[in-house]
C-alpha cells in the first residue's frame, strides 16, 4: 500500500497543554484509518492540522510523496484535503446548495450545482434537496450536506472527525455504506473516534493517541474491543456491576406537555408524558435536536409550563421557576459546563452560589454569607475530588472533566429529590466519567430520582433502570434497561418505531 | 506573528493600572493634538491635569462635575455588567431635573426642610419613569434599548426647552426661556463655604459607597454580574431576564434623574434648556473607566472632572477649542477598550512552521 | 402564497396621498414636498445601507451617528477648500471608512466590546468634527452638480426624477449595488455566512476578520456620504452637531427594514417623510392631533389589509377607523397652539413607535437578524 498521506513528527502545543508530541503516521490510498483516542488526546489538534487550520509548532506532513503545508482549508482543499467537521460548520439560516457552494473553492453556476447535488447524493445514497434550509434539516440530513459538500470536490482524503457521535445506529450503517464505496474508490478516509466497536467494523487500520503522543498502531479487528480501550486509556477497565433496582413512589410526574418550539429552529415538543420514582435512574435516549434541549429546559424550569403539567411528589411546579423548584427538591445539571451550569469568568465559590444559594442557605436577608458560601464549594470539591488550585480558580481554567464533577457534584451534595442531568458525561475524561455515573447511582441508592438525558447509548445502558427515547418531540413509553437491543432503541431513535410506541407499553415494574 | 490568548485569570495589578495606562496614553495622544492646534503640549497637559488640583477653587468645582459624573456612572455601571445598555442617561438626567425642579417650582415661596428630600424623590421617579419606558418596550416587544432610550434624550431635551418657555417659564423673566431661580429651600446647601460645592457631592460618595457593596456582597449585584458573564447561566439559577432589565434600568434612570435635580436645585439654581451639558454620555466613559466598580467609577469621576476644568482653564489661557475636550474624553474611551484587551488576553509571540 | 409585503405597500400608498392631500390643504407644491423629502432621506438611506452590509457580515457597530458627522465635516471643509464638492465626496467617504477601520481594529483584533467602542467612535467623532469645524461654521459651501437637461422639464415626473444632486442617485446605485451583491454573488454569500456563523466560516478556510474590517471600512465609507449629503447638499451648511441623531434612526432603519436593502430605502423615506412634514407643520402651525390621525390611518389601513390578505373579518378593524375619524374631527374643531418643540419630537418618537412594531414578532426578527451579530469573535490555533 503506497502512502497518500504522511505524517512525521508532528508536535504543536498550547499555553500549559502538549497537544501534540511527534506523531509519526501513514494512510494509504483506499485505507479507512481510525484515529483512536480519549476526549484530550490530541485527535482534533492533529486533524485541525492537516486540513489547514492549525499551523504545527514542528513536523513535516507529505501528500503523495510531496511536502505538504496548507496555509488554510482552501489550500487543503486544492491539495484534494476535504474534512467532515463533528460540530457541523454549516449555516442555518442559509440552504443547502449555498452550503455546499461555501465549501468550494471555485462552486460552478446555480443551475450546475444543483444538478451536481442532486447526482452526487443519488450516487452515494444520500438524498438531498438542495434548495432547503439548514436549520430545517435534522442532525443526519445535515451531516450529509458536510459530505456532500467534501464528495463534489473528489477528494483524495477525506477526514471524518466523530462522524457517529449523532447518529442512530441505521444512520450509522448508511454513512459506513458510503465511506466503503469511497475506499473503493481510492479515497483514503482518516476516522476519527473514540468508538471501539465501530472502529471495529469499518477500519483497516488504528494510530491510538493518548495525551497527546501515539502510544500503539493496530489492526482492530484483530484486537477486541476491551483491548483497544485499555490501550486508549493506558488502564485496565472495571465496569461498574449491574444494580437491583426497587422502584419507590413516584417522584416527578410530567403530564402530556405540548410546547411550540421557542427559536426558528427549535424542536416542538409532542405530548411528552414520564413519571419518574424514587430511587430510580430514568434514561432519555436520542440524537441531538429531537427535543431534549427543550425538556431538559421544562424540567429544570427556565421555561415555564402550566403548573399542573408537572408535578413533584404532589405539588404542581410547572409554573415555578428554577429557584423554587430547587427549594422543593428539583434540582438539575444542564447539558453546556461553561456558560450554562457554570459561568466560566467567575469562581467556583461563586459558581457555587450559582444552584446552593436556596437549599444550602448561603445568603441572609440578600446578603452573601462569604464564608458559607466558600464552605460549600470547597466541600463539593473535596467530596468529588474536583482538581483545581483553589476554589477562587475560575471556572473556565478547569478542565472538562473536572468542571463536570464539580457542576454535578454541586447538585448531587444539596439531597436532591429528583436530579435532571443532560450528557452528563459529554466530552470528559474516562476517569471522571466514571467518577460522575458511580456517584449517579449512588445518588439513586439513597432514593434520589434520577433522569438523565444522554445520547450515548452505552451510557444509559450502563446506569439507568429504566429509558424512554427521545424522537422529534416525542417520548416513547419507559422501557426495562435490557429489555430492548441496541438495534431496536436505534429504529426508536430514527423514528422508524413512531407509529408503534414500544412493545410493552405498560410500565415493566419489578 | 501575535496571537491574542485568553488569561484565566486576569493578575489584579493589572486590571487597576488598565485605567492608568489608558489615561497616560490618552496624554501623549491629546498632547499631539494640542501640538497639531499649533500649542504647546506639555503646557496644555499642566494646565488640564495639574492647575486645577493647585487652586483651591478649582478642586471644589472637581467636586461639583465629579459628583452627577460618579451618580450617573454607578448606576449605568450595573447594566453594562448585565449587558443592558442604557444609552439615555442624558435624557433621565433632564427628567428628573424637570421633576424635581417642577416640585420645587411649585412650592416656590413655601420654607421647609421637606421640600428638598421631595424634590429628590421627583427627580428620582422622573428618571426612573423615563427608563422604564425602554426597558418596558425592551421586555413587551424586544425593542433594542438602545435606540429607545438614545431617541427619548432628544425628546426629553425638546420637552425642557418646551416647559421653559412655556409652563414653567418666569413670569418676570421678559419671555428668556427659563424657570425662576429656586427659592432658598428648593437649592442644595453647600457644604465648602464659599464654593459650590454642595450636598449632592456626600450623597454621590454615599451612594457609590453602598453600590459597591450591593455589587459584591448583595444578591442583587452577584444576579448582575453573573447576567454579564453567562446570560444562560443566570437564567438557570433562576434570574429572571426581564427584572433585570427593569431594575438596570430603572436603577440608572433614577440615579441620573437624581443628579439631574442635583444639577438643577446646585451649580444651576433654575431650570434653563442648557442644564444637559452631556453628563450623561461622559458618564459612559467615567462607567468603563472606573471598570464598571463603584469605587472605581468614583476616581473615574474625579479624572474626568479634570478635564472638564482644566477644559475650561485651557479655553481661557490658550484659546483651545471646547470641542478639543471631548475629542480628548473620546480618546480615553478608545484607549481604554484598547488597553483592556491586555487585562483579559495575553499576547504571546507564535512562529509560523518553516 | 402570502406577500407580506402587500401591508407594507398599502401603508405606504396611504401615505404617500395623505402627503399630497395635506400639500394641496395647505397650499403647498406636492411636487417640491415630494422632492424635499427625497433630499431628506439621502443622508439616511446611504448609511442606513452601509450599516447594513456591516450587520449582515455579524457586526455591530453603533458609531453611525459618529461617522456621519465626520464625513459631514470632512466633505464640508474639502469642498470649501477645494471648491470641488466630489472632492468633498470623496473626502467624506475616506474619513467615515478611516474612523470605522478605528472601531474595526478595537473591535475585530483587539476583541473590544462592539456596543462600548460603537459608543465611544460616536463621542469621539462628535467632538472631532466640532473641533475641524470651528472654522467652518456659516461658511456656504460649492454648490452641489445636479442631473439638469431637457427631461426635468417634464412636468412633476421631470422635476421628481431628475434634476436632483448627484448624492440621491448615488444612494439608489448603491442601493442597486448592495441588493446584487448580496443576493446575486458569491463574495455576498460569503458575507452572509460570516454574519451567520462566524465559527463555521472560520472552519471553511474564510478570513473573518479580514471580511468583517472591509464591510466595516464600506459602512463607514457609507456614513460618510450620508454626512456629506447632509452638510453638503440637504442643508447645506455647517453646525455643530447636525447630525442630531440621523447616525442613530438610521441604525433603527436597518432594523425596520429586516436586514434586507430594499425596505432600508423604504424606511429611509418614511423617516424622511416625518421628518419633512414635521417642519412644515410647524410652519403650517397644525395640531400634533393630526399626526395622531394620521398614525392611526396607517395603523387602520395595516390591519385591514393584513386582515383581508388572512382572510379574517374586517369588521374588528373598525375600531382603528373609528378612532381615526374621532381623531381628525377633533383635530377639526379643537386647534390649540401647539410649542414646536413637541413637533421637533416626532421623528424621535416614530423611531420608537417603529422598533417597537418591528420587533413585536420577536420569531420572525430573530430569524431576520444575522445570527451572529454582535458576537465576539476569537480566533484560537
Amino acid at each position: 500500500m503506497s502512502a497518500l498521506l504522511s505524517i512525521r513528527g508532528l508536535t504543536k502545543s498550547y499555553p500549559g497543554v502538549l497537544a501534540n508530541s511527534d506523531i509519526h503516521f501513514e494512510v494509504g490510498t483506499g485505507e479507512i484509518h481510525a484515529l483512536l483516542g480519549e476526549n484530550g488526546a490530541g485527535k482534533s489538534t492533529l486533524v485541525k492540522a492537516i486540513y489547514g487550520l492549525v499551523t504545527p509548532d514542528k513536523g513535516e506532513m507529505y501528500v503523495d510523496g510531496n511536502l505538504y503545508e496548507p496555509r488554510g482549508p482552501q489550500a487543503a482543499r486544492a491539495a484534494g484535503v476535504s474534512m467532515v467537521f463533528q460540530h457541523f460548520s454549516l449555516f442555518e439560516a442559509l440552504n443547502v446548495a449555498e452550503n455546499i457552494a461555501l465549501g468550494m473553492s471555485d462552486p460552478p453556476g446555480r443551475a450546475e450545482l444543483w444538478q451536481r447535488i442532486r447526482d452526487v447524493a443519488n450516487a452515494y445514497g444520500l438524498p438531498l434537496d438542495p434548495g432547503r434550509l439548514v436549520g430545517d434539516l435534522s442532525v443526519g440530513e445535515r451531516q450529509r450536506v458536510e459530505i456532500v459538500r467534501c464528495l463534489l470536490q473528489s477528494p483524495r482524503i477525506l477526514i471524518m472527525d466523530e462522524p457517529t457521535s449523532v447518529l442512530t445506529p441505521q444512520e450509522v450503517d448508511t454513512l459506513f455504506r458510503t465511506l466503503r464505496q469511497l475506499a473503493s474508490e481510492g479515497v483514503a478516509i482518516l476516522y476519527i473516534s473514540h468508538k471501539l466497536e465501530e472502529i471495529r467494523a469499518l477500519c483497516d487500520r488504528a494510530t491510538i493517541l493518548r495525551s497527546g503522543r501515539v502510544v500503539a498502531e493496530c489492526r482492530p479487528a484483530e484486537k477486541t474491543a476491551r483491548q483497544l480501550a485499555e490501550m486508549m486509556i493506558g488502564l485496565e477497565l472495571t465496569r461498574p456491576l449491574p444494580r437491583l433496582f426497587t422502584p419507590g413512589l413516584p417522584l416527578l410526574r410530567l403530564r402530556g406537555l405540548t410546547l411550540p418550539a421557542a427559536t426558528p429552529f427549535g424542536t416542538t415538543l409532542n405530548n411528552v408524558s414520564l413519571e419518574l420514582r424514587a430511587g430510580e435512574v430514568l434514561g432519555i435516549a436520542g440524537v441531538a435536536g429531537n427535543g431534549q434541549e427543550e425538556l431538559m429546559r421544562v424540567l429544570s424550569g427556565e421555561t415555564r409550563v402550566d403548573a399542573e403539567k408537572l408535578v413533584l411528589e404532589s405539588r404542581q411546579i410547572g409554573a415555578m421557576g428554577p429557584n423554587q423548584r430547587r427549594q422543593y427538591g428539583l434540582l438539575s445539571a444542564p447539558e453546556e459546563r461553561l456558560g450554562h451550569a457554570a459561568a466560566g469568568d467567575m469562581s467556583l465559590i461563586e459558581n457555587g452560589f450559582l444552584t446552593g444559594n436556596r437549599r444550602q442557605r448561603l445568603a441572609y436577608r440578600g446578603f452573601i454569607k462569604t464564608a458559607t458560601t466558600a464552605n460549600f464549594a470547597r466541600a463539593v470539591i473535596r467530596r468529588f475530588d474536583v482538581r483545581t488550585p483553589s476554589a477562587e480558580t475560575k471556572a473556565r481554567a478547569l478542565s472538562g472533566g473536572n468542571l463536570q464533577k464539580f457542576v454535578i457534584g454541586r447538585e448531587i451534595l444539596q439531597r436532591p429529590k429528583v436530579l435532571v442531568v443532560n450528557q452528563p458525561t459529554w466530552g470528559v475524561d474516562a476517569h471522571a466519567a466514571a467518577t460522575i455515573r458511580t456517584a449517579l447511582r449512588d445518588l439513586a441508592a439513597e432514593g434520589t430520582g434520577v433522569l438523565v438525558i444522554s445520547q450515548d447509548l452505552d451510557e444509559l445502558m450502563e446506569i439507568s433502570d429504566t429509558f424512554s427515547v427521545l424522537e422529534a418531540g416525542r417520548l416513547s413509553a419507559p422501557q426495562r434497561t435490557g429489555s430492548l437491543t441496541i438495534d431496536e432503541i436505534g429504529l426508536m431513535m430514527g423514528g422508524s418505531m413512531r407509529d408503534h410506541p414500544g412493545k410493552d407499553a405498560t410500565r415493566a415494574d419489578a | 506573528m501575535l496571537m491574542l490568548e485568553p488569561r484565566t485569570a486576569p493578575p489584579a495589578a493589572l486590571q487597576a493600572a488598565v485605567p492608568v495606562l489608558a489615561v497616560a496614553l490618552t496624554m501623549i495622544a491629546g498632547g499631539v493634538l494640542f501640538a497639531a492646534l499649533g500649542k504647546n503640549p506639555v503646557e496644555a497637559i499642566r494646565i488640564i491635569f495639574v492647575d486645577p488640583l493647585l487652586d483651591p477653587f478649582s478642586r471644589s468645582e472637581l467636586l461639583v462635575k465629579a459628583a452627577p459624573l460618579a451618580l450617573i456612572a454607578v448606576g449605568l455601571s450595573f447594566g453594562f455588567r448585565a449587558g443592558v445598555w442604557n444609552i439615555g442617561a442624558e435624557g433621565q438626567f433632564v427628567i428628573g431635573a424637570i421633576a424635581g425642579g417642577a416640585v420645587g417650582l411649585a412650592f416656590w415661596d413655601v420654607p421647609g426642610l421637606w421640600l428638598l428630600p421631595l424634590m429628590a424623590l421627583a427627580g428620582m421617579l422622573g428618571g426612573f419613569l423615563w427608563a422604564m419606558i425602554p426597558a418596558l418596550l425592551k421586555i413587551r416587544f424586544g425593542a433594542n434599548e438602545i435606540l429607545v432610550s438614545l431617541m427619548l434624550v432628544y425628546v426629553a431635551q425638546l420637552w425642557l426647552s418646551a416647559l421653559v418657555s412655556g409652563p414653567l417659564r418666569d413670569p418676570a423673566g421678559f419671555n428668556f426661556p427659563e424657570s425662576r431661580m429656586f427659592h432658598d429651600s428648593a437649592t442644595l446647601p453647600i457644604i465648602l463655604g464659599g464654593t459650590r460645592a454642595h450636598v449632592g457631592v456626600l450623597v454621590a460618595l454615599g451612594i457609590a459607597v453602598a453600590a459597591y457593596v450591593a455589587l459584591h456582597r448583595h444578591v442583587f449585584g452577584y444576579r448582575v454580574r453573573l447576567m454579564g458573564a453567562a446570560p444562560r447561566a443566570a437564567r438557570f439559577a433562576g434570574v429572571s431576564t426581564n427584572v433585570m432589565i427593569a431594575a438596570c434600568l430603572g436603577l440608572s434612570g433614577a440615579l441620573a434623574g437624581l443628579a439631574g435635580m442635583f444639577e438643577a436645585a446646585g451649580p444651576v439654581g433654575q431650570l434653563v434648556p442648557s442644564l444637559p451639558v452631556g453628563y450623561g454620555f461622559t458618564a459612559i466613559i467615567v462607567a468603563f473607566l472606573g471598570r464598571l466598580d463603584p469605587l472605581g467609577i468614583v476616581l473615574a469621576s474625579l479624572v474626568m472632572a479634570l478635564t472638564y476644568i482644566g477644559g475650561e482653564t485651557a479655553q481661557f489661557t490658550l484659546q483651545i477649542p471646547a470641542a478639543a475636550i471631548s475629542v480628548f474624553q473620546g480618546m480615553l474611551l478608545f484607549f481604554l477598550l484598547a488597553t483592556e484587551v491586555l487585562s483579559r488576553y495575553r499576547l504571546r509571540r507564535i512562529r509560523r512552521a518553516a | 402564497m402570502r406577500r407580506p409585503e402587500l401591508p407594507l405597500l398599502a401603508v405606504t400608498l396611504t401615505a404617500v396621498l395623505a402627503l399630497i392631500v395635506f400639500a394641496i390643504a395647505n397650499g403647498l407644491n406636492p411636487v417640491l414636498l415630494t422632492v424635499s423629502i427625497m433630499i431628506a432621506a439621502t443622508p439616511l438611506m446611504l448609511a442606513a445601507l452601509g450599516e447594513l452590509v456591516v450587520e449582515k457580515s455579524g457586526v455591530l457597530n453603533l458609531g453611525v451617528e459618529g461617522m456621519m458627522i465626520i464625513g459631514a465635516i470632512a466633505g464640508f471643509a474639502v469642498a470649501v477648500e477645494t471648491g470641488s464638492p466630489m472632492l468633498g465626496v470623496v473626502a467624506a467617504a475616506l474619513a467615515g471608512a478611516a474612523l470605522a477601520l478605528v472601531f474595526g481594529v478595537l473591535t475585530q483584533m483587539l476583541l473590544s466590546n462592539q456596543v462600548a467602542t460603537g459608543l465611544a467612535l460616536t463621542l469621539f467623532g462628535l467632538g472631532l468634527a466640532a473641533l475641524i469645524g470651528q472654522p467652518y461654521a456659516g461658511i456656504k459651501p460649492p454648490a452641489f452638480p445636479r442631473l439638469d437637461f431637457f427631461l426635468s422639464d417634464i412636468p412633476v415626473i421631470g422635476r421628481v426624477l431628475f434634476g436632483h444632486d448627484l448624492m440621491l442617485y448615488l444612494a439608489f446605485a448603491l442601493l442597486a449595488a448592495v441588493w446584487l451583491f448580496l443576493s446575486r454573488t458569491r463574495a455576498g454569500l460569503i458575507l452572509r455566512a460570516v454574519g451567520e456563523s462566524h465559527d463555521a466560516a472560520h472552519a471553511l478556510g474564510y478570513n473573518v476578520i479580514g471580511i468583517r474590517l472591509a464591510a466595516i471600512a464600506f459602512g463607514g465609507a457609507c456614513a460618510g456620504l450620508g454626512g456629506a449629503a447632509l452638510s453638503l447638499v440637504r442643508v447645506p451648511q455647517w453646525t455643530e452637531g447636525m447630525t442630531a441623531g440621523a447616525g442613530w434612526i438610521a441604525l433603527a432603519i436597518v432594523v425596520f427594514a429586516t436586514w434586507k436593502p430594499g425596505r432600508v430605502a423604504l424606511g429611509a423615506y418614511l423617516f424622511g417623510g416625518v421628518t419633512i412634514l414635521q417642519l412644515n407643520f410647524q410652519a403650517a402651525r397644525i395640531t400634533p392631533l393630526w399626526l395622531l390621525a394620521l398614525a392611526l390611518l396607517l395603523l387602520a389601513v395595516n390591519a385591514s389589509v393584513r386582515r383581508w390578505q388572512q382572510g379574517r373579518p374586517v369588521a374588528p378593524v373598525l375600531g382603528w377607523w373609528a378612532a381615526t375619524a374621532a381623531t381628525a374631527a377633533l383635530a377639526v374643531v379643537w386647534a390649540p397652539s401647539i410649542q414646536s418643540q413637541y413637533l421637533s419630537m416626532t421623528p424621535y418618537i416614530c423611531t420608537i413607535l417603529v422598533l417597537v412594531v418591528m420587533s413585536g414578532n420577536r420569531l420572525r426578527a430573530s430569524l431576520a437578524a444575522p445570527a451572529s451579530l454582535g458576537r465576539v469573535f476569537h480566533r484560537t490555533g
